[in-house]
């Protein structure tokens, strides 16, 4: 937690993708029109699974995907987006790239592929009696694109950004932590601009199964739109998505000096660890409350000083109840019932580690127009729960400070505040 | 920038152990360090494991123990052995003021698992469902946070309390150089007091021996000197390595004892064409060089062993001791490559050889590069060139001098 408040740092750009659609200027509108992109998913089969709806981003090819190279291309076309909002595209881009993409292994096609043709020795698990090949150079891309640093490296390469480019995750705060990371660079003085992209491309059968084994997600598989369904009594879990999204931050000054139009601002960050549970935030909240306290702290605001949270609102009972709880802490009993709180995730799904800057970005977006996003299929609502969530459709409604959660998994919180430009 | 930056504590389990004095012991006889490698255990690929450690030492409660498999649990025993050292462990005040920068890869998949799946798939005609139900019926929840790569830092955080914030960097090598650069700049920038900084890794996962054996950058059959490997020549060592960064006013203020004093972090990335890492690593030298002392500086190599680029590296380490006559070690050749780990493992044998004032033996005796060195060493730059990509170097000072 910085001890001053921060300097606001602009936004510049931003680009995104969801299961929604290609490009902001669709994902605006479809957020805003309470559109839901969750459907039945099709990329594999769904024979026996508990779980068969996500929000899956499906069109941008048709080659077999591997959540590599689903991930790259889906955080390059964000990344391009960006670039060119910004008025930097097809230069050298002054600052460092901070990714947050899904943790890489071999998914099972590529790993039954690659045990079928190279022998590991006789006590490999993944070459099963065969005597196979050594490795030929056929081979190098079952290791070099399943390298956890290769799509950091690959933007980097292609966008021409400076320095070594960081690859992180925080879970379901990965997205919000690239952001800080870049704020806290610029603020420091290391280089005007930063890059913060999150992907995550990370749907497949093992994954929604293992999702599915942590009981996190929803199972309302009959109308996949009306899955997911957050802050309402009859919540049962998360809806996994894809998507990527990317921001470009800039100090004010540079952005300034160059014309640069800007967007919106990040006016605060604030970050805590839970040391509780590896899945649940500590009964007493301590941890969110710290990290909603901390952004606004860092903003130099009051709490009454803000009037919209993006919620991280999942969509599971435990975090909805804890988001609650915590926004309760930090904004008082009264106070939580006045500011608007409303959950992306109730229409795009749960984006993972892309979450986070998508969210971000959909926030600037709420500031710039003074449209607040709904939180769609509110219809039975959890009387624990006293919030004005913008049920359903979205609100015209003028805001100067908002505020972005990310919670993740693992016990990393992270909050932001932006402010409209 | 202004801000000096202490290390007031290390922790490092490694193949030689997990005190200085083990190491350092370790080291001074080959017979010693190499009998640390296991040819046999993963073959054809050697690996440097660690030797039976007591995990409960630093991870007392079994529920932890049983939430992480070998890679988390090296970790957080190496954050345990630093917080330790640096008098923060037990400490809930200052912990709720430590930052958490890891680097870490996923943890370990459930190897018998995939063994059974791949052999009932050969036959299978409708792939597809039978791959959901054996998924379904044979993956525990428990292993699926375990393969995490952000609950490396979560269970840190859980089992020692630590709650300032978590980050955790993914991509290899220079992930760890990377956590290292910015928890750096952030104390020196005043953007937090107190950070811990580490990384692990796990030499025996079958998993990750394909992939790389993909890309034939493994070293298969025996162990082999260090800097003239074939391309096939990364042999992989386990490892957990943390140190606890911290300004020189917090440290002051709490009557911590600093062990080293960090004086750069330089982390760069370039397409890897035949030189281009060379040139690289000159630009961060020349940013160095005015820092160095000549005459009282070492170097720790984090090179990987990998053919070509380690190659490289031997050459830009001769070129500059030609000028300078400064002495290098090439670690992996006595630990094993621990990728994201490689660099946090020679930033903690460079505090505790600064605070001996010793540089350990040659490793590679018949290489000109491993020069002897006797004299009281000052000032260790590590370095760390990715087997595939990043090229970072940390340099390290004495305290007082």
């Amino acid at each position: 937690m910085a001890r001053d408040a921060g300097k606001p740092i602009a936004v510049t750009g931003i680009g995104m993708i969801t299961s929604l659609g290609v490009g902001v200027a669709e994902n605006w509108r479809r957020l805003t029109a309470g559109d839901s992109g969750i459907h039945r998913i099709t990329r594999f089969p769904i024979d026996g699974l508990r779980t068969t709806i996500a929000g899956s981003v499906d069109f941008m090819r048709d080659e077999p995907i591997t959540i590599p190279s689903h991930s790259y291309v889906m955080a390059d076309r964000a990344a391009a987006e960006a670039l060119a909002m910004a008025g930097m595209a097809g230069q050298d881009f002054p600052g460092e790239l901070v990714l947050a993409a899904p943790p890489i292994e071999h998914d099972w096609g590529t790993r039954r592929a690659l045990s079928a043709r190279l022998d590991c020795g006789e006590n490999s698990p993944y070459s099963p009696g065969r005597r196979v090949h050594p490795p030929t150079p056929d081979l190098a891309p079952y290791y070099e694109d399943f390298l956890n640093g290769t799509l950091a490296e690959r933007l980097a390469e292609k966008y021409r950004v400076c320095g070594s480019p960081i690859t992180l995750t925080t879970a379901c705060a990965s997205g919000a932590t690239t952001i800080q990371l870049g704020v806290e660079a610029i603020r420091r003085g290391d280089a005007p601009a930063a890059l913060a992209v999150a992907t995550d491309g990370s749907i497949s059968e093992e994954t929604l199964i293992r999702f599915s084994l942590l009981s996190a997600l929803s199972a309302k598989n009959e109308e996949p739109t009306k899955a997911s369904r957050p802050f309402s009594k009859n919540r049962d879990g998360f809806v996994m998505a894809e998507g990527a999204a990317a921001l470009v931050l800039e100090d004010p000054e540079h952005a300034k000096a160059r014309g640069a139009a800007i967007l919106g601002y990040v006016r605060g960050v604030g970050e805590a660890a839970d040391t509780f549970h590896r899945t649940r935030s500590h009964p007493n909240g301590q941890a969110i409350i710290r990290s909603m306290q901390g952004a606004i702290e860092d903003a130099g605001l009051q709490a009454a000083d803000v009037g919209y949270i993006n919620a991280h609102g999942t969509g599971t009972p435990e975090n909805d109840k804890m988001e609650h709880f915590g926004i309760v802490n930090v904004f008082g009993a009264e106070g939580a019932k006045k500011v608007a709180v409303s959950s992306n995730k109730s229409m795009v799904g749960h984006c993972l580690t892309a979450a986070g800057t998508v969210e971000a970005a959909f926030t600037i977006l709420t500031l710039r127009d003074g449209i607040l996003p709904p939180t769609i299929n509110y219809e039975v609502p959890d009387p624990a729960i006293q919030l004005d969530v913008v049920p359903n459709q979205a609100r015209r409604q003028e805001v100067a400070f908002a505020l972005s959660n990310s919670f993740g998994f693992g016990g990393q919180n992270v909050s932001l505040v932006f402010a409209a430009a | 920038m202004a801000r000096e930056v202490w290390i007031t504590g290390y922790g490092l389990l490694s193949p030689l152990g997990e005190t200085p004095e083990a190491w350092f012991a370790a080291l001074a006889d080959p017979a010693r360090w190499r009998a640390g490698v296991d040819a046999a255990a993963c073959a054809p690929f050697p690996i440097h494991p660690v030797g039976a450690y007591a995990l409960e030492k630093q991870v007392p409660k079994p529920g932890d123990q049983r939430a992480m498999g070998p890679l988390m649990q090296y970790g957080a025993y190496a954050a345990g052995l630093a917080l330790e050292m640096a008098g923060i462990k037990g400490n809930a005040a200052l912990l709720q003021e430590t930052h958490l920068v890891a680097a870490s890869g996923g943890g370990e998949r459930d190897w018998d698992l995939d063994r059974q799946i791949l052999a009932k798939l050969e036959g299978a005609n409708d792939g597809g469902a039978l791959l959901n139900q054996q998924l379904a019926d044979g993956l525990r929840p428990t292993l699926f946070l375990a393969q995490l790569p952000n609950l490396f830092a979560g269970n840190i955080s859980i089992i020692h309390g630590v709650s300032g914030s978590s980050r955790t960097f993914m991509g290899e090598e220079a992930a760890g150089v990377d956590a290292l650069r910015v928890a750096f700049r952030r104390c020196a920038a005043g953007q937090g007091d107190i950070f811990l900084v580490g990384a692990a890794y796990n030499a025996a996962r079958p998993d990750l021996h394909q992939q790389y054996h993909a890309g034939g950058i493994l070293l298969t059959g025996g162990w082999q000197p260090l800097w003239h490997r074939p391309e096939p020549g990364v042999c992989l060592g386990s490892s957990g390595a943390f140190v606890v960064l911290e300004s020189k006013e917090r440290a002051m203020a709490r009557g911590a004892r600093p062990r080293a004093r960090l004086l750069a972090v330089e982390s760069e990335r370039t397409a890897r064409k035949p030189g281009a890492a060379a040139q690289i690593a000159e630009g961060s030298f020349a940013r160095i060089l005015p820092q160095t002392k000549p005459g009282a500086l070492a170097v720790l190599s984090g090179a990987s062993g990998r053919g070509g680029i380690t190659h490289e590296e031997r050459e830009f380490l001769a070129a500059v001791a030609g000028d300078t006559g400064l002495p290098v070690r090439g670690t992996a050749a006595a630990f094993g490559h621990a990728m994201e780990c490689a660099p946090l493992q020679n930033v903690v044998l460079a505090a505790a050889a600064l605070e001996r004032r010793a540089l350990f033996a040659p490793l590679e005796p018949d290489e000109p590069i491993e020069a002897e060195f006797e004299g009281a060493l000052r000032q260790v730059l590590v370095t760390s060139w990715g087997h595939a990509k990043g090229e970072g170097m940390v340099l390290l000072e004495a305290i007082d001098g």
